[in-house]
């Protein structure tokens, strides 16, 4: 009778009071992870949850986004910007017992790295002198990479260049430790597809460990005993979610089955807005939605052209419209204020210039237009945006722009053989440097997809930036570069992304920040702001 | 009867070894890869996961490769899952849908038998009608119309039911099946009123009704097992499409079972999932083909006699 009667008052509390009352975060994670081994993962849902279960050398702070003690306690780098020495913290432990070591790196970068282990991240290390060699199998010897342990707590890191943003990368997972002795009890250290990361095998050394694996439907995490910082750790644990259906997220948020949504529907972003409802949450994104531009094929090539269709494009009201109002209009690549750097904004919409500029091309009033197609993966957004911006260019320029929507996979196979006229493109910074936006479009670069090549941008952004002495003269060369970029408009810019996600009140220390980055050991449970829907 | 299965199954095997066989060059013909993303995947990074899953052999050693696999029953590992294989993932989404399908099609019999038989009763009258209109509205709606109206209204509104899961709360296995079991009612509804139709217009209808026996035992006793031929016939595919195409209702409903699978792997260009679902379906349809044939002869006494002659 009792168990009837407990499983009677069970039913009636809903996800979020229960988390509340037990201090546990309910998650909407978007999908279900590919599989929790760091370096052979790569989206957005296997990282909300690989950065609970391990840790990095240092971390970002989800308020400044500055690097902060991860496993390492303290860095130095050398005044030319060449070596970097962690300290680690001599009470980083994995979830077994085990100290982390500075030898625990050597061994995991030399696996992130190995040519057979076909980690897709791996070059987030190719800013270590020789890991670029090693990894296409130019190199053989590890020894000659640089990353060397000097003792069980000092690593040292020898770059191939200085670069400002190394210290942010070790908060990537493709840069983290993984636990040796486990991954070798179930088979070689590059194999696939031992199954090391189940729930009974998985030594981890984050702020939490993984107590739940069940396949499309949850993943249960629980706070760690064994973790340096665990009396920070606020959270007792985190369930989360493969919520691949937007719509389907939305509503359990509103019954109290998540704290936390991924994204909210495009269509309900309006209505949370204007009823201004706190619980949605719209912030800056560190992506841009852009337009590629085949400039090696007529009538593409001709530089007059690309501007013509790009000062053509009226991006806010583009915004305004289709997008609601949700993201903000782009006038270059990389997104604004992106660690404090600007980008320049060399376009905006104007008709008349742009009517001229096609005329001087040889094509007055669209006379003579060969026609062009613009090609984007099949998604209703996209399709809207195209479509408004089909209609932009035939009213303000009198041309032909014909639509072609395919399957994604199909799509991504047209990119890459650049096998297009215009394609829709989107790009999401790896880190905070407009350096993850730039260096896409030096002229081997292998998501540039425009045939845009410039030596003197390449040598800018390649050598010169690097060496730069301050964050200001390095952010002039980007600004000079990246004005040299736009004034050949090898891609029209569209709009900056945000985030968008609903968050119950009783949530706390999970603030927007660029990178859309979490830091769960920041998080935690206020059941007292508790509100109704 | 026993030759007459045994038959059955040995043509069943070149069937499916010509599915597998087109269905493994097709998805090769298919543009793009399992490993091209938004992202370029550096040169050597995509060769060695090329090797990794054998896709660097020549396409004809790969196919034999797989068969010599696939007659040991392994289905290879995945694509986008990597660290678990094929039947691992079959074997963890099967279950749920074969219980989703299970349910709606006890739906769909239970409700779409008894509207049929009802409208069976007085053709061409509103008690026609009405269960006849209905069930067109059932086959016409679809799932994705019908989940979320449903959601809508006992999930949020009423707060009655889960709006999502699949056996973590209590009740939330109703919603999923009524979306699904709907459209499968309809067609019972059309199948069993035209069943019942033709089987009451039969003379041993007309001399149970003339010895007098009260009309619901005419129905109950003589018609209803004539009468609900063609929707056994049909629920053995019937069974077969429910697993294959739960896709709608697991995605609406957020439900862990096969048909996500089935259609993402597409999406992924997950080869061996795209083979391993559709070797392990077209099978199972075989199968349930056969099923439904031997349950058809056993509630038809002319076939059964000619089989047991056979």
């Amino acid at each position: 009778m009792f168990t009837l009667l407990l499983l009677a008052c069970g039913a009636g509390e809903s996800n979020v009071e229960r988390g509340n009352r037990e201090g546990v975060l309910h998650f909407g994670n978007g999908a279900e992870p590919q599989g929790l081994d760091p370096h052979v993962v790569t989206g957005v849902p296997e990282n909300k949850i690989v950065r609970a279960l391990f840790e990095g050398l240092a971390v970002k702070n989800p308020y400044t986004l500055e690097p902060e003690p991860g496993v390492a306690q303290s860095w130095e780098i050398s005044d030319d910007g060449l070596t970097v020495t962690f300290h680690l913290n001599p009470e980083a432990r994995w979830s077994n017992g085990d100290p982390v070591t500075a030898g625990d790196y050597v061994w995991s970068w030399r696996r992130a790295l190995h040519p057979t282990m076909g980690n897709q991240n791996a070059y987030m290390l190719y800013p270590v002198n020789n890991a670029e060699a090693f990894a296409t199998g130019k190199l053989e010897d590890f020894s000659k990479v640089g990353v060397k342990a000097l003792d069980e707590r000092t690593l040292q890191v020898t770059l191939k260049a200085p670069t400002p943003y190394f210290i942010q990368l070790m908060d990537h997972y493709s840069t983290f430790a993984v636990h040796r002795p486990t991954i070798e009890r179930f088979g070689a250290a590059t194999d696939r597809f031992t199954p090391w990361t189940r729930v009974e095998n998985i030594v981890g050394n984050g702020p939490f460990v993984l107590k739940e694996w069940k396949l499309n439907r949850r993943i249960r995490v629980e706070k760690s005993t064994t973790y340096w910082d665990r009396d920070n750790v606020k959270l007792n644990g985190v369930v989360y979610y493969p919520t691949e259906n937007t719509s389907t997220e939305e509503r359990m948020f509103r019954v109290g089955q998540l704290h936390y949504t991924q994204t909210v529907p495009l269509d309900k972003m309006p209505v949370y807005r204007e009823r201004g409802d706190s619980r949605y949450v719209n912030s800056p994104y560190l992506g841009t939605y852009y337009y590629l531009l085949n400039t090696g094929v007529a009538p593409l090539n001709d530089r007059r052209v690309r501007w013509a269709l790009s000062l053509a494009a009226d991006r806010q009201k583009l915004m305004d419209s289709v997008m609601y109002g949700v993201n903000v209009p782009a006038y270059s690549i990389t997104p604004p204020n992106t660690l404090g750097y600007y980008p320049p904004k060399l376009i905006d919409h104007d008709v008349e210039r742009a009517r001229q500029l096609l005329a001087e091309a040889g094509f007055p009033n669209g006379e003579g237009w060969p026609g062009v197609d613009l090609v984007y993966n099949t998604h209703e957004a996209h399709r809207k945006i195209a479509v408004a911006l089909q209609q932009m260019w035939k009213d303000a320029l009198n041309i032909e722009v014909t639509l072609s929507n395919q399957e994604w996979k199909v799509y991504l196979n047209s990119v890459d053989n650049m096998d297009f006229q215009i394609a829709r493109r989107g790009w999401i910074g790896d880190y905070v440097d407009a350096n993850s936006f730039l260096d896409m479009f030096v002229c081997d670069g292998g998501n540039n997809s425009t045939g845009f090549c410039d030596a003197k941008y390449d040598e800018m952004i390649l050598r010169e930036a690097p060496r730069a002495k301050s964050r200001e003269e390095r952010y002039r060369i980007f600004h000079e570069a990246e004005t040299r970029l736009m004034e050949q408009m090898p891609i029209i810019p569209i709009y900056t992304y945000t985030s968008n996600h609903l968050v119950h009140p009783s949530v706390k220390g999970l603030p927007p920040n660029l990178m859309d980055s979490l830091n769960l050991k920041y998080v935690w449970l206020d059941a007292s702001a508790e509100a109704g829907p | 009867m026993w030759r007459f299965v045994g038959i059955r199954l040995l043509q069943a095997i070149p069937v499916i070894l010509a599915v597998i066989t087109v269905t493994f060059f097709l998805v090769r013909v298919a543009p793009g890869g399992p490993f091209d993303g938004e992202k370029a995947v550096v040169p050597e990074v995509k060769a060695a996961l090329e090797a990794q899953y054998r896709l660097d052999l020549p396409l004809w050693q790969q196919y034999t490769a797989y068969l010599g696999d696939l007659a040991q029953g392994d289905l290879g590992p995945s694509f986008k899952y990597p660290g678990r294989s094929v039947n691992e993932l079959i074997a963890s989404g099967l279950p749920i849908t074969a219980e989703l399908g299970f349910y709606a099609l006890l739906i769909a019999v239970l409700i779409g038998g008894l509207a049929g038989v009802i409208a069976s009763l007085k053709p061409n009258t509103a008690q026609d009608y009405i269960p006849m209109s209905a069930a067109m509205i059932g086959i016409c709606m679809p799932s994705f119309l019908l989940g979320p109206i449903l959601l809508l209204v006992f999930g949020i509104y009423l707060e009655w039911l889960p709006v999502s899961g699949w056996g973590d709360l209590p009740g939330d296995k109703i919603l999923p099946a009524i979306t699904l079991g709907s459209t499968y009612a309809a067609y019972v509804a059309r199948l069993s009123r035209a069943g019942m139709l033709e089987v009451l217009s039969q003379d041993y209808i007309r001399t149970a009704r003339a010895k007098g026996l009260p009309e619901w035992q005419v129905v109950v006793r003589h018609a209803l097992r004539g009468g609900m031929m063609p929707v056994v016939a049909f629920l053995g595919p019937a069974f077969a499409g429910v697993l294959s195409g739960s896709f709608v209702v697991e995605t609406i409903f957020g439900i862990p079972g096969l048909g996500r699978f089935y259609v993402q792997a597409a999406f992924n260009r997950d080869y061996t999932m795209i083979l391993g679902t559709t070797v392990f379906l077209s099978t199972l349809i075989v199968l349930f083909n056969l099923l439904s044939d031997i349950l058809a002869a056993w509630m038809n006494p002319r076939l059964r006699q000619q089989f047991s002659k056979g």
